[in-house]
């Protein structure tokens, strides 16, 4: 079997790779968006494929159901919908991990079968404003520019992006071309000073929800520089370029005089931008200056919006959002519309725009809703006001959930569970930021029941009598639909056009290499866009909830280096985890109130509330606090952040603000910290805080805190632990016995007892509130539970970690076990290299050994030398001149 | 001058070899009740587990004592003193004069008032004699129960079952050597002597001791009868001080002596077990020879004083070492307890005002000094808290 071809699942770069027939994943030369190149998630692929926790058959209420029995249900559950509340009672909530294909067969049975416009997409909480912005300054949904133009570029502006961690490769092709080009510069607008910070030649901290202010700021200053434009809006637009930047004048005026001096300037921007009750705007203030400079899809400029995930865009461009119809065709042309009803033989096509994620749950909440479908997302934890969303979920009488897990905080909540194909096993395409369609290829069997998403549709929409329109056998069918409708708006002056791929036979489409569109024409690329724009005003807005006395900070979310959304693909790969293993908000050392340095705080707003670990980071803008979105009640339910965040949507897209909640922090009051390490995983509900974290394979850690007393919570972590069998055990299928504690009486016969299996090597020393055990058998290492009043009591978990692979622990290293450290050697340290597990100490070591550059850092540990992803942290190591080592 | 010490335990010898050395004008008498030369008593248990002989015991043979010119008396108990005439009167009726008398008497075993307890077969264990009497009895084989779960029971447990005997130990409390252990390290010595065939029953009280001729059984409280050809008691010692208290000498539970073991006669001295400084009595080997130096120094006229230091208790039970150091039964004290359940380590350590007051080791006596100096030396532990009982290796202090 030859190598197959697909791409990435991961975020919008959408980087190619090659499923290896000997069973290894790499990055695919050929491909236009990587090269090759492959970033920490995109190597760690293969790690995630044989994950427990997958859904392989269906259920219904709870029980196995077979795929009849539970399409069945789900048909019932939409035509009862339909009879109690109408079409607008019936919903898909869907997501940018669909194939285009299964996207186009949801957005079908949608709008042109249910009649609803109630699809919405977990895009709109990723890119809505920037499909917005494009649509108000271009008419159409379009990203002008190619990646191309982030290496031709002479300036590189990033907008709300942490390219460095949420689309690496990119980055890594910006550094690159820096490194050819010293003159290149990179300017970074964020609040936080991010990993993409490190080497840039400026950064602005700029206060959440300013961006607005700063484009308006650029625009009068080119206006004032003689930039002229003939576009549309021009004069209305300068009048209400208003708003103040609050940023030292000095930096301001070097962005001004970079930007306007640089023909060449690409603004990149991302959730930063889009994720705000003026994300519309932002994104229409970054085009404005670029319109008014000339500086729309020439090489090395223009405006860019780079999405967040795999498939955002070919969600899109089939229309699948509440507000967009298919095929970039417009609600609002009736010609347009009717020519979708004729061509999809839909009389029922849905009139107009249905509900947007915030207002389709909130619906959900008023009963409003009476069957929704769920596909390839989570909204229980990803959405704001998360525990309003749960429970409308909770409340809705039908909800279905495709997913390929088994194991999501929504999947939970569900009364039909449909096993859906993962990566690796579906079929289909997808499109990347820069608008090129890549397949995604099967190169591994489905596992159990699981089918693909767009039969299960077809399926349901068959039984609701409506099967000569979903009558696919394949996705090529499916493609070639899609392709053929983008026909209709011609001759519209819509830049969407597949008409040329409209009739690729299903060989071709089997082969089909990566295709930017549009192709008019069968064989042709696409090339940078031109399109007519038009100025948009874009008044200074605050954000929707101001701070306050009560509530003084402001709360941003975001994505770390290492995971990806709701964790449910990347949790459970330890390497992964390793580089952020615990739900952290970051917080300038000067905004703490003396909260320590990694205590646990709670955060709290109007809308809930979260625990989560402090850590000092005097690279966040004064007045605000980072925290990841990650945490799911899986890996660590008090650290649901979404709970939290304020549910206030921009008003043209609909896409909430994730980057301003007005929230307090507090310490939060516990009675003890602890962790406990072990060989299964004993889930995420130990203690009052609990943080789940995969550490190796068949290795968890837990990170605890609590309010019980800490005696009964030791007495009863350790019982627990003796009664959950090892891996051993688990792994042979045979049934688990409890770990026998070794008897210590004598038997009245004499004899020793059974003989011992496991024992414990324990520290206690209740007045100060130290707890500490080991729990071994055979010198092999099974369990470690430390508890300790404060967390600085607590020794570092790497060392003990590590101790997990000793076949024998001799009887020196029992004591250092409950030490937490050995008696001599360096202290462990965190793991900063994930390819290579090359620890923060070994970096600090060869800098302090002379290595003063990333590639010397490379040569002497070869951290930095893989996927590439750490090195604006190793470079931020350099940069700040290590610290001696002890001697 | 004339010295007198009564006693040939391991404090009176010591106390003797010391004044000759010093007072080589002096006559210096030893005078001792057992038939034998001086021996290691605390190496008893050796000899009845076959571990050693009763030669390799002898710590002062004849001749040495000869050259040092110390006048050695075995088999000579002493009946009465005279202190007005500074006589001892010995059990024979002769009379020893002294211008200076060191007591070194020791104690006796008790002999619980149980009826049988005087029954043949029944026996205590305190000296070499016992021992004899133990290993006759043990050459026929059989069954024994010792009654009493400290060191010296359990080294008589020990002994025995080596020998070949079916041993019981009564104790009293729930679990053995209660004065050193704790509950948990007396569990872990349970388990390990489990191994070599001993069985207990406790707690458990004997209310009698079965048997016409000699002794057959052991009746316990709750009813429960255990055969035994072999009863050892070992269930505590009485200081010996009837010839002391008999000659007008101030006593409380011991002879009460001042800093430099001297009795309320400023001739006569007393040490060892039969001594009560400030109140306290020792029971142990290294304080009473600390004493026995004390009185030897006071006595050839040089200022000496004897301070108690913490009492440490470095044992050996079954080949498991065990150590005890300071105040371990403070039930005010706050406690770090470190235990290996399969490698039968345990360590307690007991702490007022974040300073160690006393430590009970077990299994692993390696890092005793290092308790022993904290507690001599009070110095704060609080810096180091975390990482106390897991022992030096793992101390860092703050300079």
């Amino acid at each position: 079997m030859a190598d197959t071809r697909t791409t990435c699942p991961y975020c919008g770069v959408g980087c190619g790779i090659l499923a290896g027939a000997d069973g290894t994943l790499r990055g695919d030369p050929q491909h236009p968006a990587n090269r090759g190149r492959l970033c920490s998630k995109g190597t760690a692929l293969g790690e995630t494929l044989d994950q427990p926790g997958r859904l392989l058959h269906p259920e219904v209420d709870g029980k196995r159901a077979s795929w009849d029995v539970a399409l069945d249900a789900v048909a019932e559950g939409f035509r009862h919908a339909l009879a109690e509340h109408g079409p607008a009672g019936t919903a898909l909530y869907v997501s940018g991990q669909l194939l285009t294909e299964d996207y186009y067969a949801a957005n079908k049975l949608a709008k042109g079968f249910l009649g609803t416009g109630n699809i919405d997409s977990n895009s709109r909480l990723c890119m809505a404003s920037a499909v917005a912005g494009h649509r108000r300054a271009f008419g159409e949904d379009l990203v002008p520019g190619l990646y191309e133009d982030l290496e031709l570029a002479d300036l590189v502006v990033l907008v709300g992006s942490n390219l460095a961690w949420c689309h690496p490769i990119l980055f890594q092709r910006v550094q690159a071309a820096r490194a050819a080009r010293p003159a290149m510069r990179l300017v970074v607008i964020d609040p936080r000073r991010t990993a993409s910070c490190e080497g840039a030649d400026l950064h602005l901290p700029i206060a959440p929800g300013r961006d607005v202010a700063l484009f308006n700021t650029l625009l009068r200053h080119l206006h004032g520089l003689g930039f002229r434009s003939d576009a549309q809006g021009l004069a209305e637009t300068l009048a209400q370029a208003d708003g103040d930047t609050s940023l030292d004048p000095t930096l301001l005026a070097t962005f001004l005089d970079w930007f306007a001096a640089t023909p060449r300037t690409v603004t990149l921007f991302s959730q930063g931008a889009n994720q705000s009750s003026a994300g519309t705007d932002k994104a229409n203030a970054i085009i404005n200056c670029h319109l008014l400079a000339g500086r729309i899809g020439q090489p090395g400029a223009g405006p860019f919006s780079i999405t967040g995930q795999p498939n955002a865009m070919g969600g899109r461009e089939v229309g699948a959002l509440a507000n967009t119809l298919a095929g970039h065709l417009d609600w609002s042309i009736p010609a347009e519309t009717a020519a979708l009803r004729d061509y999809w033989q839909a009389p029922n096509l849905a009139a107009g725009p249905g509900l947007k994620a915030i207002d389709l749950f909130r619906a959900a909440g008023e009963g409003r809703i009476g069957a929704l479908w769920v596909m390839a997302t989570n909204p229980a934890i990803s959405l704001p006001d998360a525990a309003r969303v749960r429970d409308a979920l909770r409340r809705l009488p039908c909800l279905v959930v495709s997913d390929c897990t088994r194991e999501s905080d929504t999947m939970d909540l569900a009364r039909i569970r449909l096993p859906a194909l993962g990566w690796g096993e579906k079929d289909g395409t997808v499109t990347n930021s820069e608008r090129v369609i890549s397949r995604q290829r099967a190169f591994r069997p489905a596992p159990g029941e699981a089918r693909p998403d767009w039969w299960a549709i077809a399926q349901v929409a068959a039984r609701l009598g409506w099967s000569d329109a979903f009558a696919w056998t394949s996705p090529a069918g499916i493609f070639r639909e899609h392709a053929a409708l983008t026909a209709l708006a011609r001759p519209a002056p819509r830049a969407f056009d597949l008409t040329g791929l409209a009739d690729l036979t299903d060989a071709e489409y089997a082969a089909f290499p990566p295709t930017r569109w549009p192709v008019a024409r069968r064989g042709e690329q696409g090339a940078r866009l031109t399109p007519a724009a038009r100025f948009i005003p874009t008044p200074y807005r605050p954000p929707a909830n101001a701070t306050s006395a009560p509530y003084p900070l402001a709360l941003l979310t975001g994505r770390l280096r290492d995971q990806w959304h709701s964790m449910t693909r990347t949790g459970p790969v330890p390497r992964l985890m390793a580089h952020t293993p615990e739900p952290t908000a970051a917080i300038h050392p000067a905004d703490a109130s003396g909260m320590a340095d990694g205590s646990l705080a709670r955060i709290e707003s109007p809308w809930g509330e979260a625990t989560l670990r402090l850590r000092h980071d005097s690279g966040m803008a004064r007045g605000t606090v980072f925290v990841p979105m990650h945490w799911t009640a899986r890996f660590a339910p008090a650290a649901r952040i979404n709970a939290s965040v304020n549910p206030a949507v921009d008003p043209v897209s609909g896409q909430p603000e994730l980057k301003h909640t007005p929230i307090r922090l507090a310490p939060a009051p516990m009675a003890w910290h602890g962790f406990l390490l072990a060989r299964r995983s004993l889930g995420a509900e130990l203690a009052d805080w609990t943080a789940l974290i995969p550490a190796a394979p068949g290795l968890f850690r837990h990170e605890l805190a609590g309010t019980a007393p800490a005696a009964e919570v030791f007495a009863r972590l350790r019982q627990l632990v003796l009664h959950q069998p090892d891996e051993r055990q688990a792994n042979a299928g045979l049934p688990e016995p409890p770990i026998q504690p070794p008897t210590i009486a004598a038997r009245d016969d004499g004899s020793q007892a059974a003989t011992p299996t496991a024992a414990w090597v324990l520290l206690e020393d209740p007045a100060a509130g130290l707890y500490r055990a080991a729990l071994l058998r055979e010198g092999r290492l099974l369990a470690a539970l430390f508890l300790a009043p404060d967390p600085t009591l607590l020794p570092p978990r790497d060392w003990l970690l590590s101790l997990f692979a000793e076949a024998a622990i001799g009887s020196a290293a029992r004591r250092a076990l409950l030490a937490g450290a050995p008696s001599d050697g360096p202290a462990p340290s965190p793991t900063i290299c994930v390819c290579h597990g090359i620890a923060a100490s070994s970096i600090c070591a060869a800098i302090a050994r002379g290595a003063n550059t990333l590639a010397l850092v490379g040569e002497a540990t070869r951290a930095g030398t893989g996927c590439g992803s750490c090195r604006p942290e190793i470079a931020a190591f350099l940069t700040k001149r290590p610290v001696p080592e002890p001697a | 001058m004339r010295i007198l010490v009564i006693g040939a335990g391991p404090a009176g010898t010591r106390c003797a070899v010391r004044l000759a050395e010093r007072l080589p004008a002096a006559r210096v008498t030893l005078a001792g009740a057992e038939a034998a030369l001086p021996y290691d008593r605390v190496a008893l248990s050796k000899l009845l587990a076959g571990d050693a002989t009763i030669e390799s015991l002898i710590t002062h043979p004849l001749p040495v004592l000869r050259s040092l010119g110390i006048h050695y008396r075995p088999a000579t108990p002493i009946a009465a003193l005279d202190r007005a005439a500074g006589v001892a009167v010995t059990a024979r009726g002769e009379r020893l004069p002294y211008d200076r008398l060191v007591l070194a008497t020791g104690s006796t075993a008790i002999r619980l008032p149980l009826p049988g307890a005087t029954l043949p077969g029944v026996v205590l264990y305190r000296d070499m004699d016992d021992v004899r009497a133990m290993l006759h009895a043990a050459r026929s084989g059989g069954r024994a129960v010792v009654i009493g779960g400290g060191l010296l029971g359990l080294e008589a447990a020990v002994g025995l079952a080596a020998r070949g005997l079916r041993v019981t130990v009564v104790h009293a409390v729930g679990w053995p050597m209660e004065r050193q252990l704790d509950p948990a390290a007396g569990a872990l010595l349970t388990s390990r002597l489990g191994t070599r065939g001993i069985r207990f029953a406790m707690p458990a009280s004997t209310t009698a001791i079965e048997g016409e001729d000699r002794a057959r059984a052991v009746l316990l409280a709750d009813g429960t009868r255990i055969p035994a050809e072999l009863v050892v008691m070992a269930v505590g010692i009485r200081p010996n001080i009837a010839l002391a208290r008999e000659s007008g000498l101030p006593c409380a539970r011991a002879i009460t002596v001042d800093d430099a073991m001297r009795t309320a006669d400023p001739a006569i001295f007393a040490i060892g077990e039969c001594a009560e400084h400030a109140g306290r009595c020792i029971g142990l080997v290294a304080p009473a020879l600390e004493q026995a130096e004390v009185a030897a120094r006071a006595i050839a006229g040089e200022a000496a004083a004897w301070a108690p230091r913490a009492d440490a208790a470095a044992l050996k039970v079954s080949g498991t070492a065990v150590w005890s150091a300071g105040d371990i039964a403070d039930a005010e004290a706050e406690c770090i307890t470190l235990r290996d359940e399969a490698e039968e380590r345990y360590r307690r350590l007991l702490l007022r005002d974040g300073r160690l007051i006393g430590a009970v080791l077990y299994g692993d006596t390696a890092d005793a000094g290092f308790y022993l100096d904290l507690i001599t030396t009070r110095r704060s532990v609080a810096g180091f808290r975390s990482a106390l009982a897991l022992g030096p290796a793992f101390v860092r202090e703050a300079a």
